[in-house]
């Protein structure tokens, strides 16, 4: 008898049977996961958690008799008072005595099950692509660096490859035959011992003809050659950007209510998320502003009150110090939210409109504006078709082509299906134009 | 501490370590091949997680199976039921191969342990390695390697045609797998050595008989062939032929040889499996008798200690309940106590029959050797011959068991026969007759192919009970069989007696799928 202690054998056997299921009924897991996210707390996420989909999909159909028609037999234990020949009045919903449709298979009822985190995760995130991402990669994504690549017979000396130099010297040195220095060294040794030995002699002679020869050999191969130097070679290589900072702009003046920056929290989550699963390593610079700007934590930027007017310009002044001082755009994929009520000192137009088209756009992958309203706010843009005078501006550098995406925000459950439009992958980019 | 000297107890409290393994199998031994006298495949035991154990429920308990993703399905279901508390895992799994590999779980204490091996590793093993439906069918020292080849064969097919190629062919395999197995053993072909030797014995039969004669003989001239009768061609075709799977590996006209071998792999694996399906009954039965005999004897020699005894008693009789039908709990005949109260019953009549089991059983009653009998039962009876022969008047008594007829065409339900004089034979035939697979699983037949014409496939499903075929997956699965196949399929619903056809499906190839 043998026992063998298997806990120890890494686990997630099954992990390859379960990925192809997750393939195989991707589809329908992925309308679930959607339909799952748009019914919990955007903070929750991160949690993974069950799911159901139809189980029509990922049915595994077989010959087999139906439950329904033809005559049906039953043995059962547990008889009380019947006799042989007694009817019984056949039970509401078909079936008889107590096992009915026992061989009716599997039922049609949903199939749940658990996703891990990241599974769900992945699936919510599937299809959000960044706009332009593709477009941009060549030029911003990527950051150029160097990579060995093979020897090269030229270069300075300190990517002198050593050892290659000096296997190249050695072959070179078989192969002409030179000398070895022990071969010169003996046969000085007895030319030396001859000479002392005797007066001169043929076998003297000889001697020092092959030794005069052979230090001729000697000097015409020399022990190292210029030819044998190989140096190693490097080439230039493209390296992906794997850390991304977010700038999380938001109007802190009085007229943001609570519940537009719970949007606007939401909102900026969600982004958060999104980033931490195309980069490495993810920064959040958080500026509120009302008529003059400030970074500041996450803790003060969502609950500190602050009074005062609205100057959005001061916030994208900010972020251009921050991002000239930190993080240049060369090694940082930058992407900035902006959430406002949509309220602008009238003066400031212009100069936040310059702003943003002359350093912010082109610096940012991708830049959004998020209009949060109160709830009661719907009723109203129905039928008055009421712009604010930074959707005014920020629509006028849109209609100039400008790579900006925004949308106006009411309520929590519109966060998500206005998150994904702004992702969404597309082909042209008419998509983000209209509100 | 107190331990007594002349303690002889396997174990103290719940916890084990490997030698109180290696002690306890050793002692389960004794007791089961010394004195109940079971054969056994040599025991190889191995300790999982319960992890591991949800791994292998995903993979119908084989240590190792290629992959596909309804085993990932399967696993995502037991998963989530478990992690809810729904589902409680088996104590062990126990594998038909040599070494038998029985799989117990780390959580068990002692004592479950003990029982798990005299359960598994003897019981399980004894019946695995005697009965004939086994031996007929299973390979237990190549199952091993054969399922190795199986999974690296759909690997290396996955990485040369695709994952979705491989996935479309064993999708279809898989929905065949119930109508992919040999219900009976079939002629064996002969090798190509003999078949050499025939020739060569044959042509040597020819030279010695050889007369110049005969040539000069006048002939009437080469005469037309005669075309092949029809029974002659379906003969050639092996028709009818009930095993579907076979019958498309063999013969369907646009399967590539990867494809081919796929279906075969499937058909091997279920064939397989085919024993264990009609056994389940006397195999659970011959399990839980195993485990009672030698607990029981392990408790009666001081080995286990009277907790240990009543900790085994409890797990025993929640196996071996069987809830009456009015119980909300009832789901069914549980086999396990069928099973058992069945070997039960077989000891009864050996050892104390009375006047009827004389009349009953006259061959085994009172035969004194209820162990011989029973190892004579386990190696050449399957569920349906089992209940057939050996369900007793007394027992069908004891359970008070009662057949009810559900006739969709009378306005009530019938019952047709109780625990009675009257009774006890028609129950016992009915009974057995749900064991048989051949009658509980639909009938369906290759009984045609029109090879001249459109080379329609033609398949027969005989009726029985006016039971049809559950029409949507009937539907999917002819799909199947028509993408395998290549041509169009017709699957009839015949009423055996009368020919009558009450259904008929049509499916067409999807000419892009191979």
């Amino acid at each position: 008898m043998y026992i063998i202690d298997r806990r120890l054998n890494p686990g997630g056997k099954s992990l390859a049977n379960r990925q192809r299921f997750l393939r195989r009924a991707k589809a329908q897991i992925q309308r679930a996961v959607r339909q799952t996210a748009g019914d919990r707390d955007i903070t929750d996420l991160e949690r993974g958690g069950e799911v159901s989909i139809p189980a029509d999909g990922v049915r595994e159909p077989s010959f087999r008799r139906s439950g329904e028609g033809g005559v049906h037999d039953h043995i059962l234990p547990g008889n009380k008072r019947f006799v042989e020949g007694d009817t019984i009045e056949r039970p509401p919903g078909g079936g008889g005595g107590g096992s009915a449709g026992g061989d009716s298979g599997e039922g049609e009822d949903d199939f749940r099950f658990v996703l891990t985190r990241d599974e769900f995760l992945d699936l919510f995130l599937d299809d959000l692509e960044l706009p332009d991402l593709a477009k941009r990669r060549v030029a911003t994504v990527e950051t150029q660096g160097m990579r060995r690549a093979g020897y090269t017979v030229t270069g300075s000396p300190v990517n002198l490859a050593l050892l290659r130099s000096m296997r190249n010297a050695l072959s070179r040195r078989i192969a002409m035959r030179r000398p070895k220095s022990e071969d010169l060294l003996r046969l000085q040794e007895e030319i030396d011992r001859l000479e002392a030995l005797e007066g001169p002699s043929d076998r003297l002679a000889v001697l020092r003809a092959e030794l005069e020869q052979l230090q001729l050999r000697t000097r015409r191969f020399p022990y190292i050659d210029p030819i044998d130097l190989r140096y190693r070679r490097f080439e230039p290589v493209s390296k992906p950007v794997a850390q991304a900072v977010m700038f999380c702009l938001m109007d802190v003046s009085g007229s943001m209510t609570e519940h537009m920056k719970d949007l606007a929290k939401r909102f900026y989550m969600l982004l958060y998320i999104f980033l931490t699963r195309r980069y490495k390593h993810v920064e959040i610079v958080f500026i509120r502003h009302t008529h003059e700007a400030k970074e500041v934590d996450e803790e003060t930027f969502f609950n500190s009150p602050e009074t005062g007017g609205t100057v959005v310009s001061s916030a994208l002044r900010e972020m251009q110090r921050i991002v000239e001082e930190r993080y240049s755009p060369d090694a940082w994929n930058i992407y900035a939210a902006q959430a406002s009520d949509g309220d602008n000192s009238p003066n400031d137009g212009a100069t936040s409109a310059a702003l943003l088209r002359d350093v912010i756009l082109p610096v940012c992958q991708y830049y959004a504006y998020l209009e949060v309203g109160s709830d009661s706010d719907r009723m109203q843009t129905g039928f008055i078709n009421h712009k604010t005078s930074l959707w005014q501006t920020y629509e006028s550098l849109l209609e100039e082509g400008a790579n900006l995406a925004m949308r106006k925000v009411n309520h929590r459950r519109e966060i998500y299906p206005v998150f994904r439009e702004l992702f969404r992958r597309r082909d042209a980019e008419a998509g983000a134009r209209v509100p | 501490m107190s331990v007594t000297l002349d303690d002889n107890l396997l174990f103290h409290g719940a916890d084990w370590d490997f030698g109180t393994i290696q002690r306890i199998h050793d002692a389960v031994e004794t007791i089961g091949v010394g004195e109940l006298g079971l054969d056994v495949y040599p025991n190889q035991i191995e300790v999982i997680t319960a992890e591991q154990m949800l791994d292998a429920y995903a993979s119908i308990g084989m240590p190792l199976f290629y992959k596909h993703w309804s085993f990932g399905k399967r696993f995502a279901l037991h998963e989530s039921s478990y992690r809810q508390g729904l589902m409680g895992l088996a104590y062990e799994i126990v594998i038909n191969s040599n070494p038998c590999i029985s799989y117990i779980m780390e959580e068990n204490s002692a004592t479950m342990q003990t029982l798990v091996i005299a359960h598994a590793a003897f019981g399980h093993n004894h019946f695995f390695k005697n009965n004939y439906l086994f031996k007929e069918w299973t390979d237990a020292d190549g199952i091993l390697d054969y399922l190795e080849f199986a999974k690296g064969y759909i690997t290396r097919c996955e990485e040369r045609y695709g994952h979705a190629a491989v996935e479309r062919v064993l999708d279809a395999a898989h929905a065949l797998m119930s109508h992919g197995v040999h219900r009976y053993p079939r002629k064996k072909r002969p090798d190509l050595r003999s078949e050499e030797r025939r020739e060569r014995e044959r042509h040597l039969h020819q030279e010695q008989t050889f007369n110049d004669l005969w040539r000069t003989v006048p002939t009437k001239g080469a005469a037309a062939k005669p075309p092949l009768s029809e029974e002659r061609r379906r003969a050639l075709l092996e028709l009818p032929q009930e095993n579907i799977l076979y019958f498309l590996e063999k013969s369907a006209p646009r399967l590539q040889p990867w494809q081919r071998e796929i279906l075969r792999i499937v058909r091997q694996i279920a064939q397989y499996f085919y024993p264990q399906r009609q056994t389940k009954v006397m195999n659970e039965g011959c399990a839980t008798y195993c485990h009672y005999r030698i607990m029981t004897r392990l408790h009666e020699t001081g080995q286990l200690s009277d907790g240990s005894f009543l900790e085994f008693l409890q797990s025993h009789t929640n196996v071996t309940r069987q809830p009456e039908f009015d119980d909300p709990h009832y789901g069914g005949i549980n086999p396990y106590a069928l099973g058992f109260g069945m070997m039960q019953d077989i000891e009864r009549i050996c050892a104390q029959p009375t006047a009827e089991d004389r009349d009953w059983f006259p061959d085994i009653a009172g035969s004194g050797d209820a162990m011989a009998v029973l190892r004579d039962v386990w190696a050449n009876y399957r569920d349906e011959s089992f209940i057939s022969q050996f369900l007793s008047p007394h027992l069908i008594r004891q359970w008070r068991m009662f057949h009810l007829v559900d006739d969709p065409d009378q306005p009530e339900l019938m019952i047709e026969a109780i625990h009675d004089e009257r009774g006890y034979r028609r129950l016992r035939r009915s009974l057995s007759r749900h064991y048989d697979v051949g009658w509980s699983d639909p009938d369906i037949q290759v009984v045609d192919v029109d090879l001249a014409g459109d080379r329609r496939l033609i398949l027969h499903h005989h009726v029985l009970n006016r039971t049809l075929l559950h029409k949507d997956d009937a539907q999917r699965v002819l799909q199947m069989v028509a993408n395998l196949w290549g041509y169009a399929v017709v699957l009839k619903e015949v009423e055996p007696a009368t020919g009558a056809i009450f259904q008929e499906h049509v499916a067409h190839p999807h000419e892009t799928l191979f």
